[in-house]
């Protein structure tokens, strides 16, 4: 419940009261599955959620705007890791893009220079690129939240600075003639799949026990040292989630685009999971694919408008993070708990 | 209580810059006795604590273990080993409700082997093992409390929570920093019973406390710290006699008559 | 002999780049991830003014410093004020200020060769055999100056031993009547001051690009991490380990290696000495 005062005239005082709506409450316990309006209350956003995101390729004819969605999907995985990190262990990571350019590369090497097929390809790069940024990235891991802010910060600008000076992996041509999949199909659902599944799954994930111990780093790691946890072990387990979520998406970038190159990891990669989850609601980890759905779209209207797009972002980025706004999805998820009135004091 | 010392520190030592918040610290606790840390504020009691349990490197000294050297190890490694602390300032992870805040430390790799847990998900053992430890330690069983956002419980149920914090851990040896502060009279007449359980358990407690009067209640030692050295040890009757420690707390001007009740 | 003399010009050079970086990272726990943002915005400041503006290049270089400065301080008057202490919040905000700043200049097409500033002075001079041009024992000299310059403030000025004090201990120092916003805004004018300051020192050797932005970021970050984030010592003693590392690489491996000597001197640091050289532990974990 909370509360918000406001003087109406100078005799009378209200305040603003909200509180869990009934049915809320009576879908908290085991009792929820005994009325179908309670079954319906708690599944209704999820089956729409679902629902909405498979028959979406279906909805949109033009093949441009498919595509448009498998990307989306791409950076909602980012973006999902993102979130991940930052409201559940206290992780700001602010370079996505190391984890696509990481899972990008190695998918394009392992097919190319190896001859695996995607199938085979996508998983592996996945898991190599995920164990590559956590080793990568362990350094910071044991030290305040700055260092590794600094650190993912750093790793996509300077390597990609350093493979088109040293012209390895391809230089600023990239690694050319990747395999793409099989068919249209393959190429559009499996990704809405996987989005699916990474969304229900993080979910789950930080509600078990496992989970409890992430967010216990994220408000007071101090005291998970003294309940005799690695702090490091646990961040690091953490990373290795997020960076998997993000080499996934470069991995699956790398054969949709065929190519693997620099630009996988440009700015756009860095900054859109970051406005995403901001705009979205951060902490809900559905609201940053809902940004993900708003902001890829404008930037493909904006694409004429070459880098100014990335201005657009990082300008709307800094107005909600000043006016500390809380998120759609948060403000959406609160009107759907809970309603409001003005209480007299 | 058996004769060996379950815990050693030996010419323990550590400054932070210009300030000496220990000078030569040395004392030895018997394992299942109370034993006391007093001193005035800043006398570095919780340096001592810090030190003790890895979370600040000494600059020099040793700290053992049941004869096991355990000098400047990591926080992790001592609490697995049995050694728990409270911390002065609490701070309880706000977001989650009472009942998993104990979820966390049960996830240690030493609860898992003293409990025996396997798996556990969303409703599984952890979850009801720590109600079970909210209740032992005084939240109701069957009211919301153990289900409440940590953020909201009020200062002795949050004093209780860092205690079976410690006590989710099975410990050997929990050092609490000043677990009586904050609390009014009445939570501190229902902690009392609760500390003498513990030590009939066969915990060993240390405790650093400033209530005196409620801490000689169940304390069978007490050291008085002073300027970050040790003053003196012992029975507290005897050392609250000493006239270094009155100085130390009252001021070598004011001769106050401190009467101690036993 | 030139490795030496090429080195400390360097190490100059990244010793200029960081101390602004340093300053307010020291004062005020802020990292400025727009500070390369700034370096490069007072370059192309500086241009517009001679070029379009047609002002005395002095006059130019003084008037965009002053911008800088007063950027800065609005920077943290509008923006930072409003998420201070949100750590989270606070890297968010200057990370995307100083990616809108630096993708708005290359929208604006400021990029590639074309832009660039005059020395000061032109010409060359030998010292011990090796040619150097005079802009770049002008880098040494304005380095040095700007060392003394920044000693001298923070010893025996009174705002400046404010700064120290704030830097050391913040509660004690508002405990001491020392207005903490107040500080931290001069922290980040007289930061972006510097940055600007060696913006126009550094720019004249080279081009005025974009990608000079992130470069100096990085280069900054590198400076400070392996001096001890928030030391002043640190990060000069710092600036001339990976100052002549650098120019010893591209000396005797190959040129395009100082971004790589950058990146590792930042890993090595945070696995051997996470404090830096002359950090101080508690910057690494909370307090308990």
């Amino acid at each position: 419940m909370e509360e918000k005062y406001e003087k109406v005239t100078s005799t009378i005082e209200r305040r603003k009261e909200r509180l869990d709506r009934g049915i809320k409450v009576r879908t908290e316990g085991i009792y929820a599955i005994s009325s179908l309006e309670e079954v319906a209350y708690l599944l209704l956003p999820r089956l729409i959620l679902i629902t909405g995101l498979l028959l979406l390729p279906a909805l949109i004819p033009s093949l441009y705007w498919k595509r448009v969605i498998s990307i989306t999907c791409i950076y909602a995985l980012l973006a999902l890791g993102f979130d991940f990190l930052a409201n559940f262990v206290g992780l700001v990571s602010l370079g996505g893009a190391f984890y696509i350019g990481v899972g990008g590369y190695m998918a394009a090497i392992l097919n190319k220079y190896v001859g695996l097929s995607p199938i085979l390809t996508i998983p592996l790069a996945t898991f190599s690129g995920a164990i590559i940024c956590t080793l990568l990235l362990l350094p910071a891991l044991p030290l305040r939240g700055v260092y590794f802010a600094i650190v993912t910060l750093m790793y996509p600008l300077a390597i990609a600075r350093i493979i088109e000076a040293l012209n390895i992996l391809g230089g600023t041509d990239g690694i050319l003639g990747v395999a793409g999949f099989p068919s249209r199909w393959i190429e559009q659902y499996i990704i809405i799949l996987i989005i699916i599944f990474a969304l229900f799954g993080l979910r789950r994930l930080v509600n078990e026990d496992i989970g409890l111990v992430f967010r216990g780093v994220k408000d007071n790691d101090q005291a998970v040292r003294a309940s005799g946890l690695s702090i490091t072990l646990y961040k690091s387990i953490a990373v290795f989630i997020a960076s998997g979520l993000g080499s996934l998406g470069g991995a699956y970038l790398s054969h949709i685009y065929m190519w693997s190159g620099i630009s996988q990891f440009a700015l756009d990669f860095s900054i859109i999971p970051i406005a995403a989850t901001v705009i979205g609601g951060g902490g809900t980890l559905v609201g940053p694919l809902l940004g993900c759905f708003i902001l890829v779209p404008i930037s493909e209207f904006l694409r004429a408008f070459g880098t100014l797009r990335i201005v657009f972002y990082s300008l709307i980025l800094l107005a909600f993070i000043m006016f500390r706004s809380e998120g759609v999805m948060v403000y959406a998820q609160r009107k759907y708990h809970q309603f409001e009135r003005w209480v007299k004091v | 209580m058996k004769e060996e010392p379950i815990l050693q520190v030996l010419h323990a030592s550590k400054s932070f810059g210009g300030v000496q918040a220990l000078v030569d610290v040395c004392f030895e606790v018997k394992e299942g006795e109370v034993f006391g840390i007093i001193g005035p504020n800043g006398s570095g009691k919780t340096t001592l604590i810090n030190c003790i349990t890895g979370f600040v490197k000494m600059d020099s000294g040793e700290v053992f273990y049941r004869g096991k050297e355990i000098t400047n190890r990591p926080p992790n490694y001592i609490a697995n080993l049995g050694i728990t602390r409270t911390f002065q300032i609490m701070r309880p992870y706000y977001s989650l409700p009472a009942y998993k805040n104990l979820i966390i430390p049960l996830f240690s790799p030493r609860a898992r082997r003293k409990g025996g847990w396997r798996g556990g998900g969303k409703l599984g053992d952890r979850a009801t093992v720590s109600i079970d430890i909210l209740e032992e330690i005084g939240f109701e069983r069957d009211s919301f409390v153990p289900y409440k956002l940590a953020s909201s419980l009020p200062t002795g149920y949050l004093k209780r929570l860092e205690l079976a914090r410690c006590l989710a851990l099975k410990p050997d040896i929990i050092l609490c920093d000043e677990v009586f502060s904050g609390l009014s009279m009445s939570e501190i007449a229902s902690m009392v019973p609760f500390i003498e359980k513990l030590q009939m358990d066969g915990i060993t407690l240390v405790m650093i406390e400033h209530r005196l009067r409620e801490l000689f209640r169940v304390a069978n030692r007490v050291m008085v710290m002073n300027f970050g050295a040790k003053l003196t040890e012992g029975i507290p009757e005897e050392v609250m006699e000493d006239e270094r420690v009155k100085e130390a707390y009252l001021g070598s001007e004011k001769l106050l008559d401190y009467t101690f009740e036993a | 002999m030139d490795i030496l003399i090429y080195g400390i010009v360097n190490s100059f050079s990244l010793a200029l780049m960081a101390i602004g970086f340093t300053l307010v990272y020291g004062i005020s726990r802020l990292p400025n991830f727009a500070h390369g943002a700034i370096y490069v915005i007072t370059g192309f400041g500086v241009w517009w003014f001679i070029h379009k503006l047609h002002l005395n290049y002095a006059l130019s270089i003084i008037l965009a410093l002053v911008l800088m400065g007063l950027i800065g301080a609005g920077v943290y008057r509008f923006v930072l004020i409003r998420v201070r202490g949100m750590a989270t919040s606070e890297i968010i905000a200057t990370y995307a200020l100083g990616l809108a700043i630096l993708e708005f200049l290359r929208w604006r097409g400021f990029k590639g060769m074309t832009y660039t500033l005059p020395v000061f002075i032109e010409g060359s001079i030998q010292i011990a055999g090796v040619p150097i041009d005079l802009q770049r024992i002008i880098v040494i000299g304005i380095g040095i100056v700007v060392i003394s310059f920044m000693w001298l403030f923070t010893h025996y000025n009174k705002t400046g031993l404010a700064l120290r004090g704030m830097a050391q201990d913040e509660h004690a120092a508002m405990m001491l009547g020392i207005d903490s916003d107040w500080m931290a805004l001069i922290a980040m004018a007289i930061g972006s001051i510097l940055s600007g300051l060696s913006a126009v020192v550094l720019l004249p050797l080279g081009n005025i690009v974009v990608e000079a932005g992130y470069n100096v970021l990085i280069l900054s970050i590198a400076v400070c991490i392996v001096g001890g984030l928030g030391s002043w010592g640190g990060a000069i003693l710092a600036a001339f380990m990976i100052g002549f590392v650098q120019i010893l690489t591209v000396r005797y491996i190959q040129s395009h290696f100082h971004m790589v000597v950058a990146l590792l001197a930042i890993i090595l640091t945070l696995i051997l000495r996470p404090s830096g050289l002359f950090g101080r532990q508690k910057e690494l974990e909370e307090r308990v």
